[in-house]
């Protein structure tokens, strides 16, 4: 279980989140939806403690993240970024591993995770053996996400993952996406700017505008029942833009 | 075993002067064709004695450093003149004889011998030809034409016995005085670049680049009788030997017969230890040899000589630098601050450097060694900064969240990322070392420089190119070295 209460965090004089304050609720893809600079990104960092709230809580667990337990807390996330945030001078088996080399697992149980992964990923052995800069983005992402899971966190947290995709690969892993997250029942924290994604993986979602919820509740709700009216002018500002749909 | 011993025999000859010095004696020099002879052939007659094995220290800079030299026990014994003694060394205008002089010396566990016959003093020159022309017949009379142009030795110009001094006397005031190294002097004089330098009386260049020498009239230059300044440790430890010294130098030597022998090293090709050798004999040298083939078998020597200077220095920086690199990056405030006295000690002259090592280390490579590898600090210690600090912070956020540990961080993410940066500056620090190592010969530290600073006092372009040469290749050599290397150490996925 993910919580905030009331959290505020400025950049200077920018203030990135005000007050926000949010329930994830465990064992479900929750989304955080808005535009760049509406604070989303934020959050997950505060959830991580890669950053600390100004003023507000951020409690994982029931424990509140903080400079003393940021640490023991880390250890149950998996953290996922945009293009896969892979080490350009590792292979991608060496990335994917990192984490449960340092674990002091043995070989033989690494190497099993790793073949688990791979099957789950899609990824095979030859693909894994290559530099990040030799894979496509498709397959820099996936590699991303088998070293988030390498260690099987509980709670996994993806900042667009999908962002620096083109539309078509962007569907289908959104579709293999959801499939997973369906069958490994973590709790997931997506970060998106991208309403199709934020309907087709989140059975929650949170709609962010500068740094301030605007309504939190499933797609349905926000479709329906708009909070206000900008999210209905989110909302469809986005489906106008999109090229699926050409006019006549 | 055989490599056990190996090390310690290396590292015997890279300790600092003055441990375990079993029946030797070290023979000092400065840097010019008298001074190497004469201690060449201090060398040759402690060889005859028997009594201890010579080793030569020669080539060393001005008088402050032969004389920190001897103090320090670097060098035993080393041939100096009365004047110098008294004005420089013992700050005493008064001490004219050498029986004051070696009263004076006592004290400080010195000894001189008595005069070894020349007096070499310092003379103003000018070309004969030019003399004819102006009238110019003694120093007054380049009061009559300020627009002569001077070039005089470094020590000259500063000496209160040199240049202050004799113009204050004469009241001289010539337009344009330069600072230049005597051997470069010489060619400017021949070419009429430089119409007037300071030169010393038995110089062999002389009589044959056709210079005249301008009269003292008023006496301004004290004498300077040519002596061995030793340590009197030494003298008492090997009573017979410096005996032997001071039978086979003293007033055996006047000041004709100096200039010839110089004239032999300077100008008739001839080594120097071939010159020694020819005093010693009482004749001319023998016929053949020459300089060229005992300099190739000296060049094989040398290349070591520097190959160790270069890897051991550059070796050390980088087992310093880099971890002096990532502390910066880390500590971002103290980091500054480092990396400031890094730079500071990188200002300051390389040559400077090595002469600061002297009074804490003494000569040899010791001190060459120390100063080498603080002056390749910099671009190993500042590009292991830059390349930590132009990391990307999420993949170090990524290291956190994956609970790497800050040691697996800095080995397996931190360092190999800055991979291509600390391996420029390796680099960097390489070749230049390569260059600046050549140095070392100005405080004994040996390599390519010796001859350099040889082929400078003796006025000799071959030899000069003979180390300045294969220290361009050996540079050259490096870097393609180093193009290798990165194949090594940086990571595939990092190359372009």
């Amino acid at each position: 279980m993910i919580a905030l209460r009331e959290v505020t965090k400025r950049f200077g004089a920018t203030v990135a989140l005000d007050s926000v304050s949010l329930d994830v609720p465990p064992g479900a893809t929750h989304v955080l939806l808005g535009s760049s600079g509406s604070g989303k990104s934020t959050v997950l960092r505060l959830i991580l403690g890669l950053a600390a709230p100004d003023a507000g809580t951020v409690v994982v667990d029931g424990v509140t993240v903080d400079a003393g337990s940021r640490d023991r807390l880390v250890a149950r996330m998996g953290y996922v970024v945009q293009d896969g945030g892979l080490y350009p001078h590792l292979t991608a088996v060496d990335n994917v591993t990192l984490a449960a080399d340092a674990q002091g697992w043995p070989r033989g149980r690494i190497a099993a995770r790793v073949a688990e992964l791979a099957g789950m990923a899609g990824l095979d052995a030859a693909t894994l053996g290559r530099y990040p800069r030799e894979l496509s983005g498709g397959q820099r992402q996936r590699v991303g996400l088998m070293r988030a899971l390498m260690l099987d966190p509980p709670v996994l947290l993806l900042d667009e993952p999908l962002g620096a995709l083109d539309p078509i690969v962007r569907a289908e892993l959104q579709d293999q996406l959801g499939h997973l997250f369906a069958t490994l029942a973590k709790t997931v924290v997506l970060v998106t700017h991208d309403i199709r994604e934020a309907a087709r993986l989140g059975r929650t979602i949170t709609l962010m505008t500068a740094g301030r919820v605007v309504q939190h509740g499933t797609f349905a709700d926000l479709v329906e029942r708009p909070a206000t009216p900008f999210v209905t002018q989110f909302l469809t500002a986005q489906t106008l833009a999109t090229p699926a749909a050409p006019a006549r | 075993m055989r490599a056990l011993t190996g090390a310690v025999a290396l590292l015997v000859t890279l300790l600092p002067a003055g441990a375990g010095a079993e029946g030797v004696i070290r023979v000092g020099s400065k840097s010019f064709t008298e001074s190497y002879i004469l201690a060449e052939v201090v060398a040759q007659v402690i060889e005859q004695a028997g009594e201890a094995r010579a080793e030569r220290r020669v080539g060393l800079g001005g008088t402050g450093l032969t004389q920190r030299a001897l103090e320090s026990g670097a060098i035993d014994v080393y041939p100096e003149y009365t004047g110098t003694l008294a004005r420089v060394i013992l700050k005493d205008e008064t001490l004219l004889t050498v029986e004051a002089l070696r009263a004076r010396l006592e004290p400080r566990g010195l000894t001189i011998s008595a005069s070894l016959g020349f007096a070499n003093t310092y003379a103003l020159a000018v070309r004969a030809e030019q003399a004819e022309r102006l009238g110019l017949r003694t120093v007054g009379d380049l009061a009559r034409h300020p627009e002569l142009r001077a070039a005089f030795s470094s020590g000259f110009l500063e000496r209160d016995d040199g240049w202050p001094g004799l113009r204050a006397r004469y009241g001289l005031g010539l337009s344009r005085v330069e600072v230049m190294e005597h051997a470069v002097t010489y060619r400017a004089i021949a070419s009429g670049q430089v119409d007037v330098m300071d030169v010393f009386s038995t110089d062999g260049q002389l009589e044959r680049l056709r210079l005249r020498l301008l009269e003292d009239d008023r006496r301004f230059f004290p004498d300077y009788s040519a002596v061995l300044l030793a340590r009197r440790e030494m003298t008492e430890r090997f009573p017979r030997t410096w005996a032997r010294l001071r039978e086979a130098l003293e007033g055996r030597l006047d000041a004709a017969r100096m200039a010839r022998l110089n004239a032999m090293a300077d100008l008739d090709g001839r080594s120097v230890p071939e010159a020694a050798a020819a005093f010693l004999r009482g004749g001319e040298p023998a016929a053949g040899g020459g300089r060229g083939r005992a300099l190739l078998g000296e060049l094989v020597a040398l290349t070591a000589d520097h190959l160790l200077l270069v890897l051991i220095s550059v070796g050390a920086a980088v087992v310093l630098g880099i971890p002096m690199g990532v502390l910066a990056a880390r500590y971002r405030r103290a980091g500054q601050l480092e990396l400031s006295v890094i730079a500071m000690l990188q200002t300051v002259p390389a040559l400077a450097l090595l002469m600061f090592m002297i009074p804490l280390f003494g000569i040899g490579k010791g001190p060459a060694l120390v100063a080498l590898s603080l002056y390749a600090l910099l671009p190993i210690a500042r590009n292991t900064y830059a390349g930590m600090m132009a990391i990307e912070p999420t993949l170090l956020e990524i290291a956190w969240v994956l609970r790497l540990g800050r040691l697996r961080r800095l080995l397996r993410v931190e360092l190999p990322l800055s991979a291509i940066a600390i391996m420029a500056g390796v680099k960097t620090a390489a070749v230049t070392t390569v260059g600046t190592a050549t140095l070392a010969a100005f405080i004994g530290g040996g390599g390519y420089g010796t001859l350099i600073v040889r082929g400078l006092a003796l006025d000799d372009t071959a030899t000069i190119l003979a180390g300045a040469a294969p220290a361009a290749l050996m540079a050259l050599a490096f870097h393609a070295l180093f193009e290798l290397l990165d194949r090594v150490v940086i990571p595939r996925g990092l190359r372009a």
